[in-house]
C-alpha cells in the first residue's frame, strides 16, 4: 500500500537506529546516557502526540502513566520475582487502563476543563500511592541489586535497558505514523478539528477518544518500569513529577504538535538545550524557566513548531514530511 | 413509502418553548421545504432528528426503526446525514481529507481506500474536484456550502438535511447549488431543506412544512402554501393589513 511507501517514514526510523546505535559501537557510556535521555524523550512526547497533536486534548498530567507503569512494574519485579519484560507490558497495561478507566471519566471534558483534570489526576495518584502501604508508601520501592543478576550483572541490564528503549522508540514513531495514516487516525484528526462536526458526520467520538487515550498511556508505562528498573528505586516524588509532563509538552509543542516527525525533533533538540543549559553557569539552576520560557515564545510565534514550519516554509516537504 | 416521521415532538430550553407537538412526515425520494421567520425552530428541529438534542415528548421514527434521542453519530451510520447553517469545515484537513471523513464513518463504514475513490466522485459532483488538495480552511463561503454537502453526501445517506445551504450565496452561486441539489435528488436521496429564499424553496419543493413559534402552522403543496393565510400573517404580520399597504 502507498501508506508504507513514504520515504520520510523510512529514513526518520533509520536516522534514529542509526543515532541509537552509535553509543553501542563506541561503547560509551557517557554517550549512551545522553542518547538514552533522547530516546526515552522521544517515546514520551510521541505517545504524548497522539492525544495533544491527533485528538487535540491537551494532557497536562501524562507522567502519570508513566509512573503508575513503573510502580506496577516495580511491584511486580521485587515482591513478585516477574521478569522484566513481562513486568514492563505489566506496567503498560496498568497505564492502559488507567486510560480507559480515566477516559470514561473525563473526557467529555474539553480544553482547558481536561488539562486541569489531568493535573488533578496526577496529584490524587501521586497522594494515594504516598499512602499505599503495599507500594511501599513515601519510601517506595527499592530493588535489591540481586535482580540485576539475572540479566548479566548491573552493567549488562544498563545495556539491556537501553536497547528495550532504542526498540520502543522506534516502535512508537512507527506506531504514530500508523495511527496517523490510518482511518481511526483520521477520525482523531477530525475530532481536533471540530469536535461536533465530528459527531455529526458519524464519528463514534468517545469510543475513538478512549482508544487514543489508551494507546498514549500504553508506551509510556513500559517505558516507566525500564526507567525504574535502570533506576533501581522508585519513589512518589520521582514517579508522579509534574514538571515532566510539561517538558513533554514542550518538546512536541518545539518540533511540530500533530505530526509523526515533530516529537522526534523536539525531544532530540529540547534535550540537547537542556544538556547545554545544565552545564552553563549561569542557567544551570534556571533550566525550567528557560523551557517555559521557550514554550511561551513557541505558541506566540510558531504554533506549527519546527516541522509546521520547514512545511510552510518549504512546500515540496508537504508530501514527504509525515 | 415513509421515510421519516417526527411525532408529537416538543423540545423546551429552560422556559423557552422551541418546538410545540410538532407532527409530520417525509415520504421517500421527496424534496421537504421547511420554512418559517428566524427564530421559527427549525434548526432546532434539525438538531432533534439529528440527534443533537434529545426531544422531551414525542416520537421520531426514521425507516420504520425509532431513533429517538439516539447519538448523531448513530444516526449518520444509519443513513441520516447533514449540513450546517454555518459551515463547520475540518479546517486543517485538506478538502479531499473532509469528504473522506465523510465517506469512512457514513452509512458504509468504507475503508480507506474506498473513500479515496467516493471522495473524488463526490467533489466532482458538487464541482470541488480542483480544489481537493487545498486546505478546507482555505475556501470561501460558497466553497465551504458546497464542502458542507460533499462531506454529508460522501456518507450516502438515505435521508440529507441541509441547513440553509444556499444563504450567504450571490445569485449565480445559488442557481449552480439549486441544479447540484436536483443531482441530488435525482440519486434518490430524501431531502428536507431549511431555507429562507424563497423562489428556490418553491421551485424545488414537493411539500412544504411552515413552521411559527415552534409551532406546525401549515403543510402543503409551494402553491397552497403561498396563499395561506396563516402563512402570510406569520411573515408579514396580518394580512389584510398587508394587503391593503401592498395596493397602497
Amino acid at each position: 500500500m502507498k501508506r508504507w511507501q513514504n520515504s520520510g517514514l523510512w529514513l526518520m526510523l533509520a536516522l534514529l537506529l542509526v543515532g541509537g546505535l552509535w553509543p553501542a559501537f563506541t561503547h560509551n557510556q557517557a554517550n549512551r546516557e545522553m542518547v538514552y535521555t533522547i530516546l526515552l524523550s522521544i517515546v514520551l512526547a510521541s505517545s504524548l502526540n497522539i492525544m495533544l497533536g491527533y485528538t487535540g486534548y491537551v494532557s497536562f498530567g501524562h507522567v502519570v502513566f508513566f509512573g503508575l507503569g513503573g510502580y506496577v512494574g516495580m511491584f511486580l519485579l521485587h515482591n513478585h520475582h516477574f521478569p522484566l519484560w513481562s513486568a514492563a507490558l505489566a506496567g503498560g497495561i496498568a497505564a492502559g487502563l488507567l486510560a480507559f478507566l480515566l477516559g470514561k471519566a473525563i473526557l467529555r471534558l474539553r480544553g482547558a476543563f481536561f488539562a486541569l483534570a489531568t493535573i488533578g489526576i496526577n496529584e490524587a495518584i501521586r497522594a494515594l500511592i504516598n499512602n499505599l502501604t503495599l507500594f511501599g508508601g513515601p519510601a517506595g520501592i527499592s530493588l535489591n541489586f540481586n535482580i540485576y543478576k539475572d540479566y548479566g550483572g548491573a552493567g549488562e541490564a544498563l545495556w539491556l535497558v537501553y536497547y528495550a528503549t532504542l526498540f520502543l522508540a522506534l516502535a512508537t514513531i512507527f506506531l504514530s505514523y500508523a495511527i496517523k495514516t490510518s482511518k481511526f487516525g483520521l477520525g482523531l484528526l477530525a475530532i481536533r478539528e471540530d469536535e461536533e462536526a465530528a459527531e455529526v458526520i458519524g464519528i463514534v467520538t468517545p469510543r475513538a477518544k478512549t482508544w487514543a487515550y489508551v494507546l498514549s498511556a500504553f508506551i509510556p508505562g513500559i517505558v516507566g518500569v525500564l526507567f525504574f528498573f535502570k533506576n533501581g528505586n522508585i519513589e512518589p516524588s520521582d514517579a508522579f513529577r509534574l514538571h515532566f509532563s510539561i517538558e513533554m509538552l514542550v518538546m512536541i509543542m518545539l518540533g511540530g504538535q500533530g505530526t509523526v516527525l515533530g516529537p522526534l525533533l523536539g525531544a532530540t533538540g529540547y534535550q540537547f538545550l537542556r544538556g547545554f543549559l545544565l552545564t552553563n553557569s549561569f542557567f544551570k539552576d534556571i533550566q525550567l524557566a528557560v523551557a517555559g520560557f521557550l514554550l511561551l515564545i513557541i505558541v506566540l510565534f510558531i504554533p506549527a513548531g519546527a516541522v509546521g514550519w520547514l512545511k510552510r516554509r518549504f512546500t515540496l516537504l508537504q508530501e514527504v514530511l509525515p | 413509502m415513509t421515510i421519516l416521521q417526527i411525532k408529537q415532538v416538543s423540545k423546551r430550553f429552560g422556559g423557552l418553548q422551541a418546538l410545540t407537538a410538532v407532527t409530520f412526515e417525509v415520504a421517500e425520494g421527496q424534496i421537504l421545504g421547511l420554512i418559517g421567520p428566524n427564530g421559527a425552530g427549525k434548526t432546532t428541529l434539525f438538531n432533534v432528528i439529528n440527534g443533537i438534542f434529545a426531544p422531551e415528548e414525542g416520537q421520531i421514527i426514521f425507516r420504520q426503526e425509532e431513533i429517538t434521542g439516539q447519538k448523531p453519530y448513530y444516526l449518520a451510520r444509519k443513513g441520516l446525514a447533514r449540513t450546517h447553517q454555518i459551515v463547520r469545515p475540518l479546517k486543517e484537513l485538506t478538502v479531499q481529507q473532509n469528504v473522506i471523513v465523510g465517506a469512512c464513518f457514513g452509512r458504509e463504514n468504507q475503508a480507506l481506500a474506498q473513500a479515496a475513490k467516493t471522495a473524488n466522485e463526490v467533489l466532482a459532483l458538487v464541482g470541488l474536484a480542483e480544489r481537493a488538495a487545498q486546505l478546507a480552511g482555505s475556501l470561501n463561503v460558497a466553497q465551504k456550502k458546497r464542502l458542507e454537502l460533499a462531506r454529508a453526501l460522501a456518507g450516502k445517506p438515505y435521508l440529507l438535511l441541509l441547513d440553509e445551504v444556499l444563504a450567504g450565496l450571490n445569485p449565480t452561486e445559488v442557481s449552480a447549488m439549486l441544479e447540484t441539489i436536483q443531482l441530488i435528488r435525482a440519486q434518490g436521496i430524501t431531502i428536507i431543506m431549511i431555507e429562507h429564499i424563497m423562489h428556490a424553496v418553491m421551485s424545488l419543493s414537493d411539500t412544504i412544512v411552515v413552521l411559527n413559534y415552534g409551532q406546525l402552522i401549515a403543510q402543503g403543496l409551494p402553491h397552497e402554501i403561498a396563499h395561506n393565510p396563516a402563512v402570510i400573517e406569520a411573515y408579514l404580520g396580518d394580512p389584510k393589513l398587508a394587503e391593503r399597504l401592498l395596493q397602497a
